[in-house]
Parts: structure tokens; sequence; C-alpha cells
């Protein structure tokens, strides 16, 4: 498996809300709205910015859903690259230590 | 709260009364018949604005989209045909705008928005209508079908707009309130309010059914018909907040419908 080491953290310009098993988010930038599929979820709710992206799709990711390493990798960077370009996650190749993290359900 | 610095009318939707004070009759005239059944006594208003008026030489283009933003603690509303500022919590503000009518309707709507945000309410492009003393909302986007669902409402409805629906939030319950704000049927809803039953997403087909609505999507549609101006990063959370909860509480259903009256048969 090829997985470049990233930590991931979520934005505090979004609101997010579990509903239904789904993690709702909306940008307050620019008031984009996605749904999180539960795979993607997960990922959400693992971007802690201390968390590296390879040790959440090994340790969380593969074993929960029973699927390959290398294609939940390669889901893993698609869904990370796609909502750090709308700014709902930011992206480092060190640990996020300060980051302003919004809770990852946030009422 | 008392001020008598101009003459006013007070203009109450939802519930909420705000003041519109200016030295020009002709205007205030205007207002009152633009506002009829939603003009009550000033006497003691929620908010209140001043109202300076400038020349239509001035007008610039009232097309041009809206800026809103919060600064020291103020709002600012502003678009070619008028600039306001409102400080929420002193309850006042002040609107220097052409004559038209429109300035001030954009000024109502925004203010209203950022009021209901508060409270965990909205507009929404809806149409509205209370049956058997319970509202019913009717959203899409232009063209969906709001007029003509109002159009085809039967004489023992009430029709609260077929526009711009004003959704209250009161505890657990949501009360849907009639608004002065009028599509294409040009005519001012009822100023009358009921706890809301049900939305409704309008879609034309060939045939009158209802259909369920997955929660994301029930959101996602929700949130494309409300009415948000702010960019304001505090007020897309209780915006967002403020649907996420609504359509947990408020049964939400596709309507595809056949324009004619027959419609109606299902909305009880």
């Amino acid at each position: 498996m090829v997985i470049a080491e990233k930590y991931i953290a979520r934005s505090s310009a979004i609101a997010a809300r579990l509903i239904g098993g789904e993690m709702m988010i909306m940008s307050a930038v620019d008031s984009t709205f996605f749904t999180l599929n539960e795979v993607a979820t997960v990922i959400w709710q693992s971007a802690d910015g201390r968390t590296a992206l390879s040790d959440i799709v090994i340790g969380k990711i593969c074993p929960q859903f029973e699927v390959d390493p290398d294609q939940a990798g390669r889901d893993a960077e698609q869904f990370v690259n796609d909502l750090s370009q709308h700014g709902i996650l930011m992206v480092s190749e060190q640990p996020i230590l300060n980051s302003p993290a919004s809770p990852p359900e946030a009422q | 709260m008392t001020h008598v610095s101009q003459p006013a009318i007070a203009i109450e939707i939802g519930g909420m009364a705000i003041a519109l004070r200016t030295q020009d009759s002709a205007f205030r005239q205007l207002l009152e018949s633009r506002y009829a059944g939603f003009v009550q006594s000033a006497a003691d208003p929620q908010f209140e604005f001043d109202i300076e008026l400038f020349e239509p030489a001035e007008t610039t283009n009232a097309d041009e989209d809206v800026q809103v933003k919060l600064q020291g603690g103020q709002w600012f509303l502003q678009r070619g045909d008028f600039r306001a500022r409102w400080d929420s919590s002193a309850g006042r503000g002040h609107i220097r705008q052409s004559r038209n009518p429109y300035a001030i309707d954009s000024v109502l709507r925004i203010v209203h928005t950022l009021i209901l945000a508060k409270q965990g309410g909205f507009l929404v492009h809806a149409a509205s209508a209370i049956r058997d003393g319970r509202a019913f909302l009717f959203a899409g986007v232009s063209g969906a079908g709001k007029t003509t669902i109002a159009r085809l409402a039967p004489r023992d409805a009430t029709l609260l707009t077929d526009e711009i629906s004003y959704v209250r939030r009161e505890g657990n319950q949501y009360r849907a309130c009639g608004t002065p704000f009028a599509g294409e049927l040009a005519r001012l809803g009822e100023n009358r309010s009921a706890p809301l039953s049900a939305l409704f997403l309008l879609e034309k087909g060939p045939e009158n059914r209802i259909e369920p609505v997955a929660t994301s999507e029930a959101i996602r549609l929700l949130l494309r018909n409300i009415l948000f101006f702010a960019e304001d990063t505090e007020l897309v959370s209780r915006v967002f907040r403020s649907a996420c909860e609504f359509v947990e509480k408020v049964p939400v259903r596709r309507l595809i419908f056949v324009p004619d009256q027959r419609v109606w048969e299902m909305i009880m």
C-alpha cells in the first residue's frame, strides 16, 4: 500500500451534524453542502490533526469495513483532496498540533 | 421602546413589529398601501428604522447582489438602491434608499432573516397555506410551481404567501406565518399563522403523488431554498443547524403534481 504521510484536521469554518448515520457538512465559507458516506464519516471523525491518514485507513477503515487497503488508501486520498479543496479539511505533511478543529459533530 | 423624532408606521410580520420612520408622508402612504394587512400601531415595535430617501437620479442598479456584513456589532446592508445599518442589540437602524418599495422590501427580508436565524427559524422560498388549522409549506426554486399551487388553493385554505414563507420556531414545533412578500400572484398573504404540519418539495409531473425524501436530500433541498444573505460564519452555522433540526421535526415530502385543483385533495 502506498499512502503519502498526511495529517488531516477539520476546519473550524464549517457546520456539521450526524443524522441517520450520515455526516452532513456545510462550509461556512461558500455554503457548499456535503453528505458523507459511512467510510468518509469515519475519516472525518478521525481528522484530529495528530493521526496520520495512513493510520486512519489501516487502523479504522480496513478493519471496520473489510476493504482492500490499497483501494481504501486511494479512496481516502481522493476524499481528503476533495474536501481540502473546499476548505473543509486542512491537510499537512506534519501533525497539525494547534488546529482549530471543529468537533466531529458540531451541534 | 419609544421614539418620536419622525412619524412612523409599523410592519408586523411573524409577530415581529418593525417601525419605519420617515418624514415623507407620500412614502408612508405607499408603505401603508403596500403592506396593508401587516400594518399596525407603531406604539411598541421590537425594532425601529429611520428612512432617508434619495432621489431617483441617485439610484443605481437594484439588480446587483445584496451585501450583508456584520462590523463592529452593527449589520451593514447594501444594494444599488439602498444602504442600511442596523444595531440589533439597540433595536435601531437607518436606511438610505431610493423611493421604490423594493428597497424596503429587501431590507425587511434581510432583517427578518437575521432575527429568525438566531431563533432557529428562517425565510424560505416557498408558498404556504393554512388548512384545517395546520400550515403547509410548498418549497421550490423559480418555476417549481409555488405560484401554481397557491393559485389552485381551495376556498377553505388561507394563503400565507405564494413566494416567501416565514417559519418561526416555538420550542420543539414550528409555526408558519403570513408574509407580504408576494410572487407572481402579486397578492399579499394573510397575516395569520398556524403550526406547521409538513414541508412539500414541489415538482410538476404527470400525476399527483407524494414521495418520501431522504433526510440528507431534505436538508440539502431545504438549504437551497432558505433565504440567506450574510457572509458570517456563525450565521451559516446557525442556518445549517436550523435546517437540520427542522427536518428532524417536520415531515418533508416530495409533492409531484399535475397543475389542477385535485392536488389539494392530498393536502390535509
